[in-house]
């Protein structure tokens, strides 16, 4: 049931003032989205339940865990960066190797919300210099709900949206102009099939080179993690991957996986898989995601020659701006990018 | 550096930069970053607007890219121009990045990131 126009008018006002961000007409599924969790959590059925008790007794906390709702977590395009950089540098290349006798590779997206995930997969596929045009790249990507599956299929995003997170090289080749939206251009959309689907269903699926279940764990108990991870295994090629997201592990849960994880991407194996013949890569970072963009023809932007000087980690929110993530100290980042140009 | 005319905005961005840790020069448009450069200035990184009086965007990371001694020089646009082609013309031309208004503090974090001048 979608909220009011009362109720999405006052979390727009609301958002707009704190943040200074504009959520549209049209986006009711975003805030229902975004806010049915702390509804819940604060023993409303609903969010327009939520709201209207909201607009009667204003809540100064309340009102913090909106902003930050609509304002953070989001899915973005490419999000934390490093699953990105393993999927080119590592993943790719050792399933190029070993499926030369299909030129397949078959991809899970799982709890892919509104398609950010799926289509950065395709799209790191799509620039990959070893995944050439005789290659066949599926990614499935399921959601347990309708709605966002439906707008994921769209590939319609705004430009808050791909300004998160997605290289501007990337934008340019692989979406075009929709009003003033974004849209996936075919080449990619047609990389992707969307299916809905409840994790704690009978998992009825193809076999995958790579799982993506990132950040769906921490929602479930112990018991319904185990019982997910050992169903995702029996879809998972025996020399398959899974990524799961930073703060999730199989351990305790599934010893069918092994870790093989570099930096904070977190990237499991089944146990027993041939080892890698990819080397790690150290650090890991802007590096991997820029050497996916390399393909895009631009003259080469200089690029800076200095080491740089770490940032100093600053917790809790950052200069005023309460939303802006802590930073972890810096690895050397800018020397490494430096070394991967932009054409 | 934060180069735009609008101070409101070079406000916004200054913060945002501060918070993140930079030293923050500002310049009201393309010309007087310039002059901020000739007379010995060396940032990390230039925000760029497109659309200012005097010097726009575009010219600016022009001029910039002909300097050798400005190579270090990362240079990131963020404007309203929002066309496809506006941004390969300023890719092109030498940008690293591009954000397009309206942006939240998340995307230049995330854009800082990505060009290795920000860890995450």
């Amino acid at each position: 049931m979608t909220i009011n126009l009362s109720a999405f008018m006052f979390v727009s006002d609301l958002v707009k003032q704190d943040a200074a961000i504009v959520i549209g007409p049209g986006k009711e599924y975003l805030v229902e989205s975004r806010l049915l969790p702390i509804a819940r959590a604060e023993g409303f059925g609903d969010v327009g339940a939520f709201i209207a008790r909201l607009q009667l007794s204003p809540d100064e906390r309340m009102r913090r865990r909106i902003v930050d709702a609509m304002t953070t977590n989001e899915t973005s395009f490419f999000r934390d960066r490093d699953p990105f950089t393993l999927l080119n540098q590592v993943v790719f290349p050792e399933l190029c190797r070993k499926r030369t006798s299909t030129h397949r590779i078959n991809v899970w997206s799982a709890a892919c919300s509104s398609g950010q995930e799926p289509y950065s997969i395709a799209m790191s596929a799509l620039d990959h210099p070893l995944i050439t045009s005789d290659w066949q790249v599926q990614v499935l990507a399921t959601d347990i709900s309708d709605e966002v599956l439906q707008r994921a299929e769209q590939g319609r995003y705004s430009q808050l949206e791909v300004n998160r997170g997605l290289p501007a090289a990337m934008l340019v080749r692989h979406f075009e102009r929709a009003e003033t939206d974004w849209k996936v251009v075919p080449a990619v959309r047609s990389m992707v099939r969307f299916k809905r689907l409840n994790l704690g269903d009978a998992l009825d699926l193809p076999l995958m080179d790579v799982v993506f279940l990132r950040n769906v764990l921490i929602y479930f108990d112990a018991s319904t993690k185990t019982d997910v991870l050992q169903r995702v295994r029996r879809v998972l090629k025996p020399d398959g991957f899974l990524f799961l997201g930073g703060s999730e592990t199989t351990i305790g849960l599934d010893d069918g996986f092994e870790r093989v994880a570099a930096g904070t991407a977190t990237l499991y194996r089944p146990r027993g898989a041939d080892p890698l013949q990819t080397p790690m890569p150290e650090p890991l970072g802007a590096a991997g995601l820029r050497q996916a963009v390399a393909r895009v023809s631009f003259p080469t932007p200089p690029a800076p020659a200095a080491a740089p000087q770490p940032r100093a980690p600053v917790a809790g929110g950052v200069g005023g701006w309460p939303w802006l993530p802590s930073l972890p100290p810096a690895p050397p980042l800018r020397a490494e990018a430096a070394r991967q140009p932009l054409n | 550096m934060v180069i735009d005319d609008s101070s409101a905005m070079r406000l916004i961005l200054g913060r945002i930069m501060r918070g993140l840790g930079f030293d923050v020069v500002e310049a009201p448009n393309g010309a007087e970053a310039i002059a901020r450069l000739q007379s010995g200035a060396m940032p990390e990184i230039a925000l760029v607007d497109w659309n200012m009086p005097v010097m726009d965007g575009l010219a600016f990371v022009n001029a910039v890219r002909k300097e050798e001694k400005w190579r270090q020089i990362t240079l990131m646009m963020v404007t309203t121009e929002s066309e496809q082609s506006q941004i390969v013309r300023a890719l092109a031309a030498g940008a690293h990045e591009y954000v397009i208004k309206p942006f939240t503090p998340d995307a230049i974090a995330d854009k800082l990131a990505l060009l290795g001048v920000l860890a995450y």
